[in-house]
This record gives structure tokens, C-alpha cells and sequence, in this order.
């Protein structure tokens, strides 16, 4: 019998059930909310007179329709602030743990929770938001769920699920400098496209992810999602052990040597078969960009755009107003955004803040730094970052999923270019009418001080 | 939820691909706390323009298309995992959507808002379109029970989760079935070893 897979290991640690010829009944070990996916939920529960099953398993945080400007103060936006209100009564009613605004856990779900060692390896995590497949870095079954299936974890922690089937990407090799790990994820769904993950559960092996920081794997994991995959793992490894131990809520003394012993048995078993299996060499991996209206439409900086006879693409290239065979080196740009749970984290603004220091934004440039919590906030304060980016004219906000999605005010404005460090440059995304051009926090440093996209590899070199 | 047995009605082209779920309900509709309206501005971006016109291109707006089946391109729902996607869907009053690929989230969303969701070949799909498009009036007939779809062209066997076929059928959810496996549930938190 061939072995099993790091999915399959926790996968089968979690069924409680399974009905014959259908679906299992998954055991969910942690459910993270916020106001956007929530509220339904509570109250299919409320009308069918069902309690919440386990409130201790859950969490709460405000994050994506929070303003990112004067949080102290009453949020201005009548629906958004009902919205939050609702999640405060709820949690409250149901002894649910939130961090709301301005608490000093509050942050974006998918940064907050691993920041707290709630996110730990060998669970199974899911949220009412797609990119729950961020805590996968850790080794986790974490995924997105709708609200039908929030008010199913409300009701019985637990969900009816078919098992996807697996894959695998492999990286092996040597990155280039400053290719960095957003460039790796942008690179493999150019290649793979939106939906060669769909109905998988991927797994990220070889040595650079090895090699990653397990923030740098947060982002790789966190744009599974954007292949069609449910989610993205990586092998729990020493890096894994060395961020979860002594945070918050990590296990401690016995418990964290029994879990550790545990989390030691979950990486993939050798001959273990996986369904897909794609590889590829970390040397083709160049700084990248993305051209269209999803983000598999990416190419190398340095690259053009494909020239193609394709609907599909001939629609995203009139929403984007480029054309075919032309490359973007020289567009200018006049948004920069670094934030989002994808590119939100510390080491992120470290990266940034390096490229910035001692240089200026260009003036054309609106550049909106929005830290994935409160927490990294703190930390940009702490190690002077903030003071690097306010004298390179970068406008510093409050943590939330901000213009990653544009539900609050943050928003790009119509036929506006924004090089962003999010996930995802559909059509409207970051505001009605905004064209979006997803990269790594390096290229939209870069960016921002340039004021037009720029050849990175010849900068730094 | 509400019941799906067996459907005869019109459809509406909507030949593109990749149809993610910031277009079917941009995230700025997203603050509502039920699960009402959303129908109003289902591709919305799409339907009008910034000031609010009606964009007369987009097939929704045409009055030669109407009825209750989608039938749209590669990759239908993909992106975030609003369910309110489904709820604009099934609110603007389309019961199932015909593609030749769905995303996994928008999917399971779709089934259970009572939604069907239909996976057809590419090269059925592209025939399909062209035969709803040239012929607005024809009739699409979808019998969950044997899993049918009739067209005046043919018929075609179409596949579904048979626990997933049992519950549109009748208007059973998931939450009723998890419930009754409260005992199993609660063995399993007192015996795992971890």
C-alpha cells in the first residue's frame, strides 16, 4: 500500500464519519470569523433555535470592511458599521473571542491567527473566506467556506465533505536574489493557470520552500486558492516549530512536546502517490507581474505580454488598456499598495522599507502601506520602519483587508493603475473601474519610488 | 431550502470564462446582514456603467434573453468564497447554471442555496451557447431525478454527488444531517489521541 500524503494524515485524523457512497463528516479544530460572512450564519442558527456548538473553537476578528484611517473613532459607513456591531452582539451572545477594532490582537483573520499560534500544524482550520488557505504554510488542512457551511461549523464543529483529490507542486533549486516567495506563487499559477487546482488540495515541496521563512510560506499557501485549489500545505518542519513556539496560544511544556512528536509524523511519506504532480526549477523564476484580469495572467518583469489569438485575453487587455506583445517596463503607476493577507506581514515591510530607505516616492504616486494587524503595526514601530516609509512620503494606515478588496473606502480609482501586493486583479477589484497589477512588496517599493514600473533585477543589481 | 425536481424554461448566454465572484457581486454589496437583495446587482459592474446606466451590450439587459438557466463559460465562480455570489444568483432568479467547469467553493455554495449546478464537456458547452444565443426561445429541460438535460438537439446524462442530488431534491441542508451525528461527534472529541 503506498504511503500517505501530509493531507492524508490529517484528513483522516479528522473524520468522524462517512456516509456510504458520499461525503465524510470532517472534524473542524478552529473556525475563524468576521463580520462579512458571519452575520447570515448566526442567523440561520437563531431562526432554526440551534446553539453554537463549541464558541471555544472559535474566533472572531473585524478586518474586512474596517476603516484604516482613525479607528478610534465611530466608523462613518452606516451598513459597515451595522455589519460590526452584528459580529460584537453576536460573538458576545454566543461567548465567542473577538478582536475588534482596535484591540491589540485585531488584525486581517489569516495574519492575526498565525501571529497567536491559533494556527498550528496538524489541524483543521476553516474561515468564511477563501483565502483560509494561508494557514496551510503550517502544515494544516485550513480552507474557504461559504456562509451555508459557517452556520454548519456553528452547529456541530464539524462539515460534510467529499476528499479532494491531491497534488503536488515541487520547486527545487536555486531562487535568484530578489525573487521572493509572492514571485514563486505568481510564477506557478502563470504556468498552471486558475484552475489546475480546482477539486485538489496542493501540496508546496522541494527546497525552496524548504528554505522559505513561514511568513514567506504564508504567501505562497495564501494564493492557492487563485489556482482553483481548496488549499495549499507545507510539510511541518524545524522553521514551523521554531515560529509557533511561544506565541500566545502555542501549546506549552508536556502538550508541546506530545503535539510536537506529533507534528513530527505529518510530513508526506515517501512513496506516497499524489493525484497531479507538477515540478519546476527555482532558476526560471524571475520578478513578476502580473498583465490581465486574473491572476494567472502573470509574466516575468522583464517579459511581454503574450500574443495570442484569445477572447479571453483580448477582453482583460481592453479592461487594462495594454496591448499584446508590449511589455510594462516604464507604465506609469500611480497606486501602490502593500497589504493584504498575502503581503501584509513584517518581513514584507522589512523588504520594502530596505528598497525605500533613503530614497523618495515619486510624486505621481499614492503609495498606502496597510499592516496585516496590529501586532506587525507595533513591530513596524519598533524597529523604525514607520519613520523609513513617512520620510519616503508612504502614507501609513491602520490594519484591515483594505484596497485588497476595496469594501471600505480605500478604494483605486476608475482607469487607475495600482501595483499591488494582494491576490487577486479581477475586474473592479480594488474599486469600480481600477486595473490592478499584482507583484511582489519589493516591485511595488520599487514602483512607488520610481513611479512606473521597473526593470527590479537591473536596480538591484 | 427550496426543492429542485425538474425545470423547463429558457436560458441566457453568458459566453465568458473565468466569471469570478467579484463579478457576479462586487465586494462593496457585501454588507448586508441577510441574504436578501443581492439579486439587484448580480454582474453588476457588468450590467451598468459607473454612473448607473444600463450597459444595453450585456446580455442581461437585452430582452431577447430571459429565464432561469445560465448557461456560462470555463470556470464559472471562481475567486473569493462570498456566498453571497450564490445568493445574487439565485436571487436575480437563475435555479442553475450550465458551464463546463465551477469553481469548488461557488459549487458547494450553489447547492445549497438550491442552486444546480450542471459540469457539460468544453465542446458541449460551446454548442450549447451557440444554440441558445441563435435560438433565444429554446427550451432547456433539466430532470434532476434522472439527471437530464434535454435540449431539442438531444439529451444528456449529467453527473451529481448522489447524497448533494437527495438534498435538492428535497430541500434538505447539511446542518439537519451533522446535527443527528451529534453522538459520533462527541466520541470523536473524547478519543482522539492528540
Amino acid at each position: 500500500m503506498a504511503g500517505k500524503t501530509l493531507f492524508d494524515k490529517v484528513w483522516d485524523a479528522h473524520v468522524v464519519d462517512t456516509v456510504p457512497n458520499g461525503p465524510q463528516v470532517l472534524y473542524i479544530d478552529k473556525h475563524l470569523i468576521h463580520e462579512v460572512t458571519s452575520p447570515q450564519a448566526f442567523s440561520e442558527l437563531e431562526e432554526r433555535g440551534i446553539p453554537v456548538a463549541r464558541p471555544d473553537q472559535i474566533v472572531a476578528t473585524a478586518d474586512h470592511n474596517t476603516p484604516t484611517v482613525d479607528q478610534h473613532l465611530p466608523v462613518r459607513d452606516v451598513l459597515s458599521r451595522n455589519q460590526l456591531k452584528q459580529l460584537s452582539e453576536n460573538c458576545e451572545k454566543h461567548g465567542i473571542t473577538l478582536y475588534g477594532l482596535g484591540h491589540k490582537y485585531n488584525g486581517i483573520v489569516h495574519v492575526m491567527a498565525p501571529e497567536l499560534g491559533i494556527t498550528q500544524p496538524g489541524m483543521t482550520m476553516v474561515c468564511g473566506d477563501s483565502h483560509t488557505s494561508t494557514h496551510g504554510a503550517f502544515g494544516t488542512i485550513a480552507f474557504g467556506i461559504g456562509t451555508s457551511q459557517v452556520a454548519q461549523v456553528f452547529a456541530s464543529q464539524c462539515l460534510l465533505l467529499t476528499k479532494p483529490k491531491s497534488l503536488r507542486v515541487n520547486v527545487n533549486g536555486k531562487l535568484k536574489p530578489n525573487v521572493l516567495p509572492k514571485d514563486v506563487i505568481l510564477y506557478v499559477i502563470s504556468k498552471i493557470g486558475t484552475n489546475a487546482g480546482t477539486g485538489y488540495f496542493c501540496e508546496y515541496a522541494g527546497n525552496v520552500f524548504e528554505e522559505m521563512s513561514m511568513e514567506g510560506r504564508m504567501t505562497v499557501c495564501n494564493m492557492s486558492i487563485e489556482m482553483g485549489a481548496r488549499g495549499g500545505m507545507i510539510a511541518p518542519d524545524q522553521t514551523t516549530f521554531d515560529y509557533v513556539q511561544g506565541r500566545e496560544f502555542a501549546p506549552e511544556s508536556a502538550e508541546w512536546e506530545e503535539k510536537l512528536a506529533y507534528w513530527k509524523t505529518l510530513p508526506t511519506d515517501d512513496d506516497a502517490v499524489f493525484d497531479k504532480e507538477y515540478s519546476f526549477d527555482a532558476e526560471d523564476i524571475e520578478p513578476m507581474v502580473t498583465y490581465g484580469t486574473n491572476p494567472g495572467m502573470g509574466i516575468k518583469v522583464t517579459g511581454t505580454i503574450p500574443d495570442k489569438e484569445d477572447v479571453n485575453l483580448d477582453k482583460a487587455l481592453a479592461y487594462m488598456n495594454f496591448k499584446k506583445g508590449e511589455s510594462l517596463i516604464d507604465k506609469p503607476i500611480n497606486y501602490v499598495f502593500i497589504g493584504s493577507c498575502t503581503n501584509s506581514r513584517i518581513e514584507d515591510f522589512r523588504i520594502a522599507a530596505d528598497f525605500v530607505k533613503g530614497k523618495q516616492k515619486a510624486p505621481n504616486v499614492n503609495a498606502w502601506l496597510v499592516p496585516g494587524s496590529q501586532q506587525v503595526a507595533k513591530q513596524l514601530i519598533e524597529e523604525g520602519l514607520d519613520k523609513v516609509f513617512t520620510e519616503a512620503g508612504f502614507a501609513l494606515r491602520q490594519p484591515g483587508c483594505s484596497a485588497c478588496l476595496a469594501m471600505n473606502d480605500d478604494k483605486i480609482p476608475e482607469g487607475e493603475y495600482c501595483v499591488s501586493t494582494s491576490n487577486r486583479n479581477f475586474e473592479g477589484r480594488q474599486g469600480q473601474g481600477a486595473r490592478t497589477i499584482l507583484a511582489s512588496p519589493l516591485m511595488a517599493a520599487a514602483t512607488a519610488v520610481a513611479g512606473k514600473i521597473t526593470d527590479i533585477t537591473k536596480q538591484l543589481n | 431550502m427550496e426543492k429542485f425536481t425538474k425545470l423547463t424554461d429558457t436560458a441566457v448566454p453568458l459566453p465568458i470564462e473565468n466569471i469570478d465572484t467579484d463579478q457576479i457581486i462586487p465586494a462593496r454589496f457585501l454588507k448586508s446582514t441577510d441574504k436578501k437583495g443581492f439579486g439587484d446587482n448580480v454582474f453588476r459592474d457588468w450590467r451598468f456603467d459607473q454612473k448607473g446606466e444600463k450597459n444595453e451590450d450585456f446580455v442581461l439587459n437585452d430582452p431577447t434573453y430571459s429565464g432561469p438557466i445560465l448557461v456560462a463559460g470555463d470556470n464559472f465562480g471562481c475567486g473569493s468564497s462570498r456566498e453571497h455570489a450564490a445568493w445574487a444568483i439565485a436571487g436575480y432568479g437563475f435555479k442553475v447554471v450550465i458551464s463546463s467547469f465551477f469553481a469548488d467553493i461557488f459549487k458547494g455554495n450553489a447547492l445549497n442555496n438550491g442552486i444546480l449546478p450542471i459540469q457539460v464537456t468544453p465542446e458541449y458547452l460551446k454548442e450549447l451557447l451557440a444554440l441558445v444565443t441563435e435560438k433565444p426561445d429554446t427550451k432547456l429541460t433539466i430532470d434532476l431525478e434522472n439527471q437530464l438535460l434535454s435540449t431539442p438537439a438531444g439529451k444528456l446524462e449529467f453527473e451529481i454527488d448522489p447524497y448533494k442530488k437527495v438534498c435538492m431534491i428535497n430541500g434538505y441542508d447539511d446542518i439537519d444531517f451533522l446535527i443527528s451525528k451529534k453522538e459520533k461527534i462527541e466520541a470523536f472529541e473524547q478519543e482522539r489521541s492528540f
